[in-house]
This record gives structure tokens, sequence and C-alpha cells, in this order.
């Protein structure tokens, strides 16, 4: 086997560009969500510069990467740590969202039903006698006084209403673009540009039509429903988890356009040359199954 | 550190370090960006070692005497924020930095680019953290832990601040933790199989999963904080239906392994530094591997021993007790494992090995007092004590700290060149032992009567355990200024180190020249 550099590059500036905007981005959102409410903040200046020179940043280091690759500075070795380093990162988003669905799984079954008086801790039914514990809780303990009531739920209506229950073409729309995205991929393994080019086009589609659905679906639980993140437990648990998942959705939605545009404009990727597709297609299939555990746990159980 | 001086010429591939600032600013070299971290770390560790003494003068009489309460609260919040997250974990990523890849025999870190990034993003996060003390209503003052509602309801206005800092230290270890893996899975010599591997880069190995797997939900708990303080989630508001026992659940489950990632590399360094200089083989190398491995999963089905006291089901407290007690044995194993190598060595005392010995000795008795705490009914007794506080401080100061400093003497003629002065490095050992054993040791016993941890103030009859341990923590402080100028001495000169070091050192990085050139294993060794 013959042994191929390792490419290290000399020195880069991107690192500390991107950190700089990183402390304007976090500074800027802390000090306007501080100053929420008040007319005299300029804090949301800083956070857009932030996030300006954060998005440009991420261009240029990316550009220079794909670069590099294109230059053939990179060897095998090399490509091998990018996978290995996308691989670890979504294991790090996984442990995210484990987070906020051992929330779910804590208050649905311990702080919930103990509030209500069921169960070894029940005794917290002091604090609010006469609440009841269900899932989802409509009406929170300290009913109407610190939580504004929800009127209705997003869990499922039953098999009557199915067919005009959100969530479900919700699904529906996601899956089938992990299924566009596998067809995408195995068109480049065929070296079928276009087909490749047609499919992953149509995943990007389907991932707007989602973020559509979602906000659609955010639009009746706000303004018909009453559902808003005011709403206690229920509302905390089903805004964070929906939103998180539905702002992965938008980043690994962007990851595919982006690659769809390197597809089409620059005639990126060949059947065996294009990782950064395939790192975007694995985070699209980590989305995707993100939202089947949401479906179950947070819609339909 | 030394500026490394090869003029190879026009050969591009064998050039030392840029000059000047942007050397630093730009580095993509694995030895700067470790010796960015342990600069970084060492700062840290003087600002928050400042804090905690602050913190010790004014308990060293009763009453209130130097500070008001609400201030006591932030340099005690800020403290143990500063030294987990500013001082011990880059001090570890700072060795990891430096010596992963010459001990696997790769070029560099995996990612060189985003391992800058992990390193500056730090100075910026605590920035922000420490900028909180200047801010209308002061600093964090709800304990390190920071458990709702003190950090949602009764929380000062810059915990946002805190909030998304704490968001950008997660992201830079996350970030390190992928380089170390993927470093480690990927860039290793022909012929060096894992279970050929030096038992530091194991010990990272480890660390850095438990890191990606837990400071996400770090993350997770904070973003929780950050919307029911300022968006009307009620996450930890029984109220709404939430709990604030949910804040302490996420968050032990985040930091109990936490725990073990400030510990497990400092297992690593003590087994190195044992095994030179005894001049024997380690003993039971691979059970030190499955010892680690076994602590690590463990780490994170024992969280609840945290809360023993927030009113658990009987059953969680029966779990997490025998769960915690089980950690004893794989600890155990390291141990005797450890004080196996040292029996029939030919032992040398110079400083790494008196810090190492120490470091086994003190963070046993870390050991056993946890232990004590892990038995539920107990810990009734023991919750929220000044034993508690001892406890974790004998496994964090002469157990991480001082395997820090172990590692500092014991690698500096490699990074440098010269060899520290021994008699100054055993003179600070000396002053640093005497320290933190008269500052922490104390503590066991006010602990044990009953003094509560996190107050200004304290009962008559905990007044002369108290001024003692006041006394020891400034010896220790002090003595840290020794070791500042110790290793400033040793970066200007000194003896010249040859490329062993030490008689008994084993492993790639002793191969190399002291100091070690810029740019190490441009080809990879053959590992046989």
């Amino acid at each position: 086997m013959s042994y191929q550099k390792y490419y290290v590059p000399e020195q880069s500036k991107y690192p500390i560009y991107l950190a700089i905007a990183l402390f304007l981005l976090v500074m800027g959102a802390a000090g306007t969500i501080n100053d929420l409410g008040k007319t005299d903040s300029n804090s949301a200046y800083i956070l857009y510069s932030g996030l300006a020179a954060f998005g440009v940043t991420l261009y240029f280091w990316f550009r220079a990467v794909i670069r590099e690759h294109i230059a053939g500075l990179d060897s095998a070795q090399l490509q091998q740590s990018f996978v290995f380093g996308m691989a670890w990162f979504i294991f790090s988003e996984v442990m995210f969202f484990a987070a906020f669905f051992g929330a779910l799984f804590y208050v649905r079954n311990f702080s919930v039903p103990w509030l209500g008086g069921e169960g070894e801790k029940g005794l917290a039914n002091m604090l609010w006698q006469g609440f009841e514990s269900s899932w989802p809780v409509i009406s929170t303990p300290d009913a109407g006084s610190a939580f504004a009531l929800a009127d209705k739920s997003m869990s499922w209506p039953g098999w009557g209403k199915a067919l005009m229950w959100l969530p479900l073409w919700n699904t529906i729309v996601l899956l089938s673009s992990s299924v566009t995205v596998h067809f995408a991929h195995l068109a480049l393994k065929n070296d079928n540009k276009k087909s490749f080019n047609k499919w992953l086009g149509v995943t990007v589609a389907l991932a707007l039509f989602f973020v559509g659905l979602q906000a659609l679906e955010y639009y009746e639980a706000y303004a018909h429903y009453g559902l808003t993140l005011n709403s206690g437990i229920y509302g905390s648990t089903f805004f964070m988890l929906t939103g998180f998942h539905g702002f992965h959705v938008m980043m690994g939605g962007l990851m595919l356009a982006i690659m769809l545009s390197r597809s089409v404009l620059y005639n990126h990727f060949d059947p065996h040359n294009h990782f950064g597709f395939e790192a975007a297609s694995w985070y699209w299939h980590f989305v995707d199954v993100v939202w089947v555990m949401l479906f179950l746990f947070v819609y339909i159980l | 550190m030394s500026a490394v001086i090869e003029s190879h010429g026009h050969d591009d591939h064998h050039h030392g370090p840029a000059k000047g600032l942007t050397r630093w600013l730009y580095t993509t070299n694995h030895k700067d960006i470790g010796s960015l971290y342990l600069w970084f770390s060492f700062a840290m560790f003087l600002i928050g070692g400042v804090m905690a003494l602050v913190i010790r003068a004014e308990l060293f009489q009763p009453g209130m005497q130097i500070v008001e309460p609400e201030f006591y609260n932030q340099m005690l919040t800020l403290h143990g924020l500063i030294m987990v997250f500013g001082a011990v974990m880059p001090a570890f990523v700072g060795l990891a930095n430096w010596l992963i890849p010459m001990m696997v025999g790769a070029p560099d870190m995996a990612l060189p680019r985003m391992n800058n990034l992990s390193f500056w993003i730090l100075p910026f996060a605590f920035f922000i953290l420490l900028s909180s003390l200047f801010m209308e209503g002061g600093a964090p003052n709800f304990g390190w832990t920071f458990y709702a509602p003190l950090s949602t309801t009764y929380a000062p206005p810059s915990v946002t601040f805190f909030i998304f800092s704490v968001h950008i230290m997660g992201a830079s270890s996350i970030m390190g933790s992928i380089n170390v893996i993927v470093t480690i899975m990927n860039m290793r010599a022909p012929g060096m199989t894992l279970m050929k591997m030096p038992l530091f880069v194991w010990s990272w190995l480890i660390t850095a999963y438990l890191l990606i797997a837990v400071m996400p939900v770090l993350a997770g708990a904070v973003t929780m904080m950050l919307m029911d303080i300022h968006f009307g989630t009620s996450f930890f508001n029984a109220a709404g239906g939430g709990d604030p026992v949910l804040f302490q659940h996420i968050f032990w489950f985040f930091g109990h392994p936490e725990v073990y990632i400030m510990i497990l590399p400092a297992f690593g360094i003590a087994s190195h530094i044992i095994e030179t200089f005894s001049r024997k083989q380690l003993f039971g190398y691979s059970s030190m591997v499955w010892a680690m491995a076994s602590i690590a999963i463990l780490s994170f089905v024992v969280w609840a021993h945290h809360m023993f006291t927030v009113g658990l089901p009987l059953a969680a407290e029966l779990f997490f007790m025998w769960a915690t007690m089980l950690i004893a044995v794989p600890t155990g194993v390291k141990v005797f494992n450890w004080v196996t190598t040292m029996f029939k060595g030919s032992i040398t005392y110079e400083t790494p090995m008196l810090f190492a010995i120490a470091f086994v000795v003190l963070f046993t008795i870390g050991g056993f007092s946890g232990l004590m705490l892990a038995i539920t009914p107990a810990d009734f007794q023991y919750h929220d004590t000044y034993f508690v506080v001892a406890h974790f401080h004998y496994v964090l100061v002469p157990g991480s700290v001082f395997s820090i400093m172990a590692a500092v003497y014991y690698w500096i003629p490699k990074w440098t060149g010269n060899m520290y002065d021994e008699r100054l490095g055993k003179l600070h050992f000396w002053l640093s032992f005497t320290g933190v054993n008269i500052t922490f040791f104390p503590q066991h016993f006010i602990g044990l009567a009953g003094m509560p941890r996190r107050y200004p103030d304290y009962a008559l009859q905990f007044a002369d355990w108290n001024a003692i341990s006041s006394v020891g923590a400034f010896l220790f402080g002090a003595s840290q200024i020794l070791f500042l100028f110790i290793v400033l001495k040793t970066v200007m000169g000194g003896k010249k180190a040859t490329p062993q070091v030490w008689e008994g050192s084993r492993g790639l990085e002793w191969t190399v020249d002291s100091p070690a050139p810029y740019h190490t294993f441009t080809t990879p060794p053959k590992v046989s």
C-alpha cells in the first residue's frame, strides 16, 4: 500500500473568524432576548452581524475544503476523517434530541401523574388539589392563572378525521423525501447525474413542503386551538420537540439545496466521489428518523 | 512555549511555526493548539483559584466580614463553573492535543482547522461568563449545578448570557471530542492496534465518547431553561405540569458522566507515570482498558445519586445506590493495578512520580468518601454538607489537578527540550500536597458534624476547622505561583533533555527529539 501524505493546512484564518462570529451571535442573541419588549435595544444588530459573519465564514471555509478536494490535496485517509466526523456529529445531535424526549418521557410517566395524585409521589397532588392527570395536559395544574389553557391538542384525532390531520401528511411528505434522496444517491452511483439532480430537486421541494405544512400546523395551533408555548407542559414539549425538529429539517434542507446547486452549477460529485452529498443525506435520514419518533411519541401515543 | 527552530530552507514540508501573533490565531498545529489550551487553562485555574480564596477568606471566621452574601454566591458559582469548564477540561484537551498525535504516530489531529476553532471559542465563552460579573443584577449566583427554579424564576438577568456561554463551550467540547475520536480511530500508525495504544490515548477515546454523548444533553437543559425564563414554557414549573426535579435529572444525566470526563484522562496519565518511574511494564494493561470502559458505561446509570433527598421513588433510590457502588469495582481494579505496578519496581521519586503517587492515594480517599455518599440512608445525613465538598474536592484537586501537574512535569522536557528544576518541583509538590490536605481534610469533619455547603456564614462550633481549612487554601493557592515560575523557567531554559528524557519511559513520543519538532510523524512510524 503506498502511503499518501495527510494534508494539514499550514494556517487558516477561518476558525478564528468563525469564533468571533459565534461570539457576536451569542452576545447578540442573549442581549436581544434580555431586551425583549424594550424599544431602545441595539442587541439585534449584533445578532444579525454575528449571523452574517457566521454564514460568510462558513461559505468560505467550505469553499476552501472543496477546492482542496478538487485539487487532490486530500488523501483517502483524510476523506475517512470527514466520514467519521460526520457520523459522530450526528450522534451528538441524537443526544440533543434525547434530552427533549427524556423530558417528555419524564413528565408523561412521572411528574404529571404525581401531580394528579397517582403513583408513589402522588403526594404532589396537595399542591393543586383536584388536578387530574391526563395526557395531553389540556388543563394545567395551576389552571388559567400562570399558563393559558389550550382548547385542543395535536394528538391523533381518530380514524374518521385522519385524512384532515396535518401530522399524517407531514409524515408522508418526510418519509417520501427520505426515499427520494435515496433514489438520488442510487442515480449518482449509476453515474446518472441528470436523474441525480432531478431526485435531489424533488427532495428539496419536499423539504420545503414539509416546512410549509409545519408552519400551517403552528398557525392552526396558535390561531384556532389556543395551543401555545405558554399552555403548560404539553405545549412546552410539543413546540420544543417539533420546533427543534423543524429547525433541523431546515438545516438539512439547506445542506441538500447546497449539494444540488453544487451539482447543477459546478457539476460536482461523481459516482465514487460525493461524500459532501452523502453527509447531507445521512443528516436527512437522521432528521427523518427523529420525525418518526416524534410522530409516535408526540402525536400518536 | 519555546520556538522550534528548524531551517530547512525551501522544503515546505518541514518548516517551523509562523512568526508573531498570527501563529497562535491561525495555527492548525496540534502542538501550538495544545499549548494554547494549557495556558488558557492555567489562567482560568488562577482566576477560579482567586475566587476560591475569596470564599475561604470569608469563611475564615464565622460572621460576615469581607463580602456580601450575594457576591459570595456569585464567587461560589463562578469558581465551580470556571474550574470545571475552564481549568480542568481544557487542560486535559490541551494534553490530548499535544500527546495523542505523537503517541499514535499521526502527523497532526485529524481535523486541524476545527481543532483551532474548538480552542478559540473558549476565550470568548469565558469572556461572556466573566463579563456577567459587571452586568445588572450581578453574575450567576445559583451554584455550578444551576438548579431550577434558582436558575430560572429567581435568576439574575445575566443568566441568559450564562446560557449562551454554556452553549458555545459545549460546541467547543463536542468539536474537540470529535477530533480526538477521529484522530484515534483513523490516524494510528500502521501496526498500532487498539490494544497496543498507550493508556492515555485509551482514556481520551473513552472520555471523548462521554463528551459527545452528554454535552448535547447539557445544551438541551440550558435551552429548556432559556425557554422557561423568556418564552413561557413550563419544563421546570409544576404549575404548568412540569417539575423542577426534571431539571436535576437532565442536569445530572450530563453531570455524572461529566465528572468522569474530568478523571478518566487522569487515570491514563497516572498509568504512564507510575510505569515509567517504577521501571516496570504496567500491570494489567487490558484490565485497565476494560475498567475505564466499564466506568464510562456505568456513569450513564448513576446520575440520581446526586438527588437522593429530592423525593425519588424507593425503587429509584435503591437502583442508583447499587449502581453507584458497582463503580467501586472497576475503580478498585485500577488502584490495585497501579499499586501492583509499583510492587518490586525500582522506584525513583521525581516530581511527576510524587504527584502520581499522591494522586493514587488521595484520589482513593475521595473514592471512599464517594462510596459513603452512595449509601442512600447515610446520604440523608451527608447531603449538601461540607462532607460532599470534601469528597469532590479530593477527587478533583489531588485527583484531576494533581494528575495534570504530574503530566506537565512528566512531558514538559518533551515540549520545551529543557528539564525543569527538580528541587523546585519537589518543593512545589510538598507545598501543594500539604496545602490540599489542610484545606480539604478538615471539611470531612465539619461536614459530618452538619455544616451545610454554599453558605457564607456558619455556626460557631465549626470555626476552628474552617480557620485551618482557609489557611490550607492560601498555602495551596500561593504554591501555584511557584508552579507558574517553574514552568516559565523551564520554557526559558535549563538542562537539555534527551529524546527519551526518563530512563524508564516508553512510547512513540519518546522516540522523537526533545523538544519535539514542530511537525512529527509526517510519515507514520511502523509499530511492531
